[in-house]
Parts: C-alpha cells; structure tokens; sequence
C-alpha cells in the first residue's frame, strides 16, 4: 500500500496547495448532508444509519442535523427497505437505502436488478426510480466469506443500474452527489477499508460525472486499469515499475456502468499495453468486460494482450495467512507488468 | 380474527345508481378479460396472459374506495387493478399487444402495465414482488406529508414471500397507509393454497399488529364497505391493514391453462354459483327494483366499447425498432 502518513494513507488526488483534506468517510458524509439539506425528497434508511451512524461511523451526526423522518434506522430487512426505496423513489422521492456490507447486497436483489432497474423501461419510460443504494466492498479486514466480497460485477452486468465505485475523497463526494442527482437507481461501492483515507476535497460545491473516468498519473508504457481501492495498489505498483524504467500510466473508470470507454481505449492506444485490476472474484468480473473493450479499440495499437487481475476465485478466508493471498497485491501487479512490458 | 364471511352493513348514501356504476366497471373487466382470451386464442396477442374472470368485485369494491390520487401496486394478474383503477381500455389493449400507442409503448405488456395518472405503480411479475413498492410509496406519502393511500394487491401465492412480511412489519412500525389485499383465489399457479400456507393467512399480518380480516372476495358489497373503512382508517394515520378477499379464479393460471388437472370440474361449478356480477345483479334486482333490461344494456355499451378499444390496438402500429434502447435509463 502507498505511504503511510499519521496512519492514513495519501489520496492520489491532485493536491493544491492550502486545500484541506478529509477522510474518504467524512467526504460520504458530507456529500449526504449537503444533498439532504438542498432537497427535502432526500431520506436515508438503513441498518443502524441513524442512532449509531452506521457501523463504519460515516453518517454520525445526520440523525442530528435532519431528524428522525429523514434518517431512519431500519429492522433488518434489506430486500424491504431497498423495496421501500424503489416505492418512495417512484412516487417522489429521492432515497438513499444503506446496505451494511456490500454482502448483503444478495438479499436486495429482486427489488434492484428486477423492480428498480426494469421500471422505467418496463413503464416505456414513464416511471423513475431515483434511489441510491450505497453500500461496502473489499476484504481484508479478516472478516471472512460473508463480509469481504466485492460484488460490483453483479450490478454493472444489468441495464438500468448505474454503478460507481470511487477511490478517493475526492471521488466519494462528487460521485456519491451526483448519484443522489440522478434520476436513476445508482448503486455506490464504497471500499469500507477506505474510510480513513485521506484527500483533499474542496470546500466549493462539486459534482463528477457518472461515466468519466479518471487518470489518476499519467506514463507512457503501459496503462494499468485500476478501481476503487485497487488504486492505491496500483499506485504503489506504479511506484515501484518507475524505480525501474517503466512508466504506467493509471486509469481509475470511477463507474463502471456507465463505463468510460473513451479514456480506456485512448490511453492503450498510446500505451500500447494494458493490464486490468479490480477486487472482484477475477471470473466473470468487470475486469472482463474492461479488457473486453481495451482489446476490441485498440487491437491494432497493443503489443501485449490485456492482462486482468482480480481477486482469488475462492471464497474469502478468514485467516490472515490466507485472506491476503486472495487480494491483489503491487508485487503480483509490477510482476504481471514487466512480463508484458518485456 | 376469524376468517368466515363478516356481513358489513350497507354504507349510506350507496344508492341503486352507484353499484350500477360498479356493475359497469366489472363487466367491463370481465369482457376485456374474455376478449384478451379471445385474443390469444385466435393468436393476435404474443405471449400469455393471465385473466381475473372471478376476482372482478376485488378490484373494483377497492378501487371504488379510492381517489385518483391514491396508488396501487398490480400483479401478473392485474387487468381487473388497473382498469378499476381508471386504466382506459384502448392504451391497455395496444400494450397487451405490443403496440407502441400502449400504457408502456409496449415495453410492458400484460404483466406490467402502469399509469401513473391514474395512481398505478405498476403490475408486476413477481408475485410478492410490489409489497415493497407499495409500502416504499407509503413512506413517501408519510414524509410528504399527504393524505393517499397506497394498496398493494397480490395473490395468496404471494404469502409465501418474505419480503410481503419485511414490509408489513415496517408498515406497522411506521403507520404508513398501506392496505395488503390479498386475493385468495385459492392457488398459486398450480398448487392448492393447502398446500402452501400453513397456519392462518390473517395471522401472519395479526403477528405484526396489522388490523387483519377475511372477507368474500365474490360480494362486492362487502369488499366495498370494508375497504372504505380501511382506506379511512389509514388515511387518517391509523396505520396499515390486510385485507384477505376469499375468491377465486374462474379460468386457468393462463389462458393457456386449459385442462386444469390440479383442481376439479365440481370445484370449478360450485364457484361459478358464486360470480361477483351475478351476485350483484341479483341484489339490485331484488333490492333496489332494477330491471333486467337495464343490466343487458350495461353490457352492450360496454361490448360497444370493448370491441372499439380492440380495433385501436388492432390497427395500431408496433414499436419503431428504434424505441428498443430507450427508456433504459431516465
């Protein structure tokens, strides 16, 4: 992982001077609260969201600032409080349902991939679904096989979702606003071992475009495609392959549905290499689809062909000994990089 | 809450001309029903469809409670809902047959037809699939501060779903105005309701503290008079209801349903005794002196009509091929 500063980590986000910075969790939070208070079709419902402030801590102080009817602690009841968001997102409303772990997600999904993504489509257009359902990825925090999966794949695979993953405060807070804009079902992933990452965030109003990526360092000799937290270890493989002459160049898609393909393909064209990274079990995950793309735009540019990296295909363990040899590390990232940049 | 027949006393002001207007609506289900069945069996409409001929005093007793503005969540077996509701006849027989003039530019179809001006969220092909939507709309209309209601229909198959229980049980937490109408039409699908619920239907809402009763589903006269003291109830902020309306469905599952191997000739007759428009043709005939001429004048205008609705959506024209990627996203 990238340098450790007052045991954070440094966001790669581009630092002007005198900026502040915040935690990735502090950037959720405020995102919510600036949102809640410009729109009062906005409510949050969730396990522990209001009381407690979610189990990572990100919504403390919500309940405070907009009350019990606007922040709702919910029974554990996942497929129905996603059920109750697509009802209130149809007739009005703008929710935001709180799935604890990302894991969970498996119970939610009739009311995502079945109600709520069909229809606005299944009503030729005339019914909308603007609800967010943010939730967590990502292991390693030796929570073993039911609450360390990233199952973002799942979600980017079905028309009508949206699906966006950020990496940086940065990121979180202009994606998770406009994900609270949008008039459709957006589905925000939120890498709960980035909660403490650092960033800078300005203190001006912003908004990021769901379907643009972002080039988080530029380099000339390979591109390496990376999400969520798999950025930082791209960034500390990037690190590691300038030390010996290789220069990558790193794609963060921020969503990836809509995917940006546009900046994907441009930056293989220019690199003529391409690996794919993401904590998603590596078969059938979004790094196929991104590889998918890269080798269909620039075939005729590509020296290498695309190489993926994703996590094991195996349940997660619980063990440490084993839970960190199922996570991608910047050691098998360089490794992969300099075979196809050799 | 026992489950036999409670007898609701006439509501006032109720005269001979309103459940005249009632009788209407539910010839008018029961014709487009038969003519969707004749539809398919000439094979001018694609797919399936599944027909309410039996249930009709369900939907329009409840449907006749509400206003506009109030919403409700279909089924798969949903043109009775969104006719009673106020669907208009001519956009539901192009969605039926794929026709872009349709409720839903023919994205839709017979299982998920929605209009949203007449307060219909949506039909749905999961059968406990909308009891989410219907309690999501009764948060929305707590916190938007409102007086609607929202009723959620579904069959008594649909008991078998978790999610009906999640919702009923915030629905209770949380007062919001939402009547669960199950129709007990006595099978899901194939399967005798015996064989799938056990315990008591009114019992897994009582669980909850949810008012629960049964009532016959086939007198219209008392589903209307017990839905107006529900959707009363809960517009004033006494909370939810679940309401059991022992039915059941004339035809098969789907119209392709035809040999029904699973229940009896005899079943299917003692049923019949029991139809919701001949039971109220009886009671006005009886109680309030209309004549029969009057009846058979109903259903001529509403055949009129039907047969007009059909020969829009006959005549009208399938979706351009470039309608198929919109209405992915908003």
């Amino acid at each position: 992982m990238s340098t450790l500063e007052n045991g954070t980590r440094r966001s790669p986000a581009i630092h002007a001077p005198g900026e502040r910075e915040i935690t990735f969790g502090q950037a959720i939070r405020e995102a919510i609260a600036e949102e809640m208070a410009r729109d009062e079709s906005i409510f949050l419902i969730g396990e522990d969201v209001a009381a407690a402030g979610s189990v990572f801590k990100v919504l403390v102080g919500l309940l405070d600032d907009f009350g019990p009817d606007r922040v709702i602690d919910s029974p554990i009841s996942e497929a129905g409080i996603a059920g109750i968001g697509v009802g209130a997102a149809i007739t009005g409303m703008r929710p935001i349902v709180d799935i604890m772990f990302g894991d969970f997600t498996t119970l939610v999904m009739d009311q995502l991939i079945n109600q709520a993504a069909k229809t606005h489509y299944m009503s030729g257009g005339k019914l909308k679904v603007p609800m967010v359902l943010r939730t967590t990825l990502g292991a390693s925090r030796r929570s073993a096989a039911q609450h360390s999966q990233s199952l973002h794949a799942l979600f980017s695979h079905i028309p009508g979702l949206k699906v966006a993953m950020p990496a940086t405060p940065y990121d979180a807070k202009g994606l998770m606003k406009s994900a609270i804009r949008d008039d459709n079902p957006v589905v925000v992933f939120e890498d709960k071992m980035l909660y403490q990452e650092k960033g800078p965030v300005p203190e001006a109003e912003y908004t990021l475009p769901l379907g643009q990526a972002d080039v988080k360092r530029t380099g000339e000799d390979i591109t390496i495609v990376a999400t969520s937290s798999m950025v930082y270890v791209a960034l500390e493989a990037a690190d590691k392959l300038d030390s010996i002459g290789i220069s990558a160049e790193l794609i963060d898609p921020r969503t990836t549905n809509p995917l940006d393909t546009e900046t994907l393909v441009q930056s293989a064209q220019k690199t003529s290499r391409a690996l794919v990274l993401d904590e998603g079990y590596r078969q059938y995950g979004v790094t196929g689809e991104i590889a998918s793309v890269i080798a269909d735009g620039a075939f005729y540019y590509l020296d290498a062909p695309v190489k993926r990296i994703g996590a094991m295909n195996v349940p997660v363990p619980f063990s440490p000994a084993m839970e960190d040899l199922t996570i991608p590390s910047s050691d098998y990232v360089v490794e992969t990089a300099k075979a196809l940049c050799g | 809450m026992s489950e036999k027949k409670e007898n609701m006393p006439n509501e006032p002001g109720l005269d001979a001309e309103h459940w005249l207007q009632a009788y209407e609506q539910m010839v008018k289900i029961r014709t487009f029903e038969e003519t969707a069945n004749e539809l398919y069996t000439s094979a001018r409409m694609p797919g399936i469809t599944h027909l309410y001929i039996g249930e009709e005093a369900i939907a329009v007793g409840i449907c006749e409670a509400l206003r506009q503005d109030d919403y409700i969540t279909s089924t798969h077996r949903g043109h009775g809902h969104c006719l009673a509701k106020g669907a208009a006849l001519d956009k539901m027989f192009a969605e039926l047959l794929g026709k872009e003039a349709g409720y839903c530019r023919g994205k839709g179809g017979s299982m998920h037809i929605a209009d949203q001006e007449t307060g219909n969220l949506g039909a749905n092909g999961i059968v406990g699939g909308s009891a989410g939507i219907a309690t999501g709309a009764g948060m929305s209309i707590k916190l938007r501060g409102t007086d609607q209601v929202a009723v959620c229909f579904f069959g008594d198959g649909a008991l078998g779903q978790g999610l009906l229980y999640e919702s009923m049980n915030m629905a209770q937490l949380w007062k919001l105005p939402v009547i669960y109408v199950c129709e007990n039409n006595q099978y899901g699908e194939y399967t005798h309701n015996s064989k799938a619920a056990a315990g008591s239907m009114v019992g897994r809402a009582s669980g909850f503290g949810v008012h629960a009763q049964a009532i016959d589903g086939q007198d219209i006269r008392t589903v209307h008079a017990t839905a107006r003291l529900l959707i009363d109830r809960a517009r004033k902020g006494g909370g939810p209801a679940f309401l059991v309306c022992n039915t059941y469905r004339f035809h098969g599952h789907h119209v392709g349903d035809i040999d029904r191997p699973y229940r009896t000739r005899e079943e299917e007759a003692e049923w019949a005794k029991r139809d919701p428009l001949k039971l109220l043709e009886d009671w006005l005939a009886k109680s309030q002196h209309v004549e029969a001429d009057v009846f058979q004048r109903i259903q001529q205008d509403v055949k009129t009509a039907v047969d007009e609705a059909v020969d829009f959506a006959l005549d009208a024209s399938f979706p351009n091929e470039s309608e198929v990627d919109r209405h992915v996203y908003a």
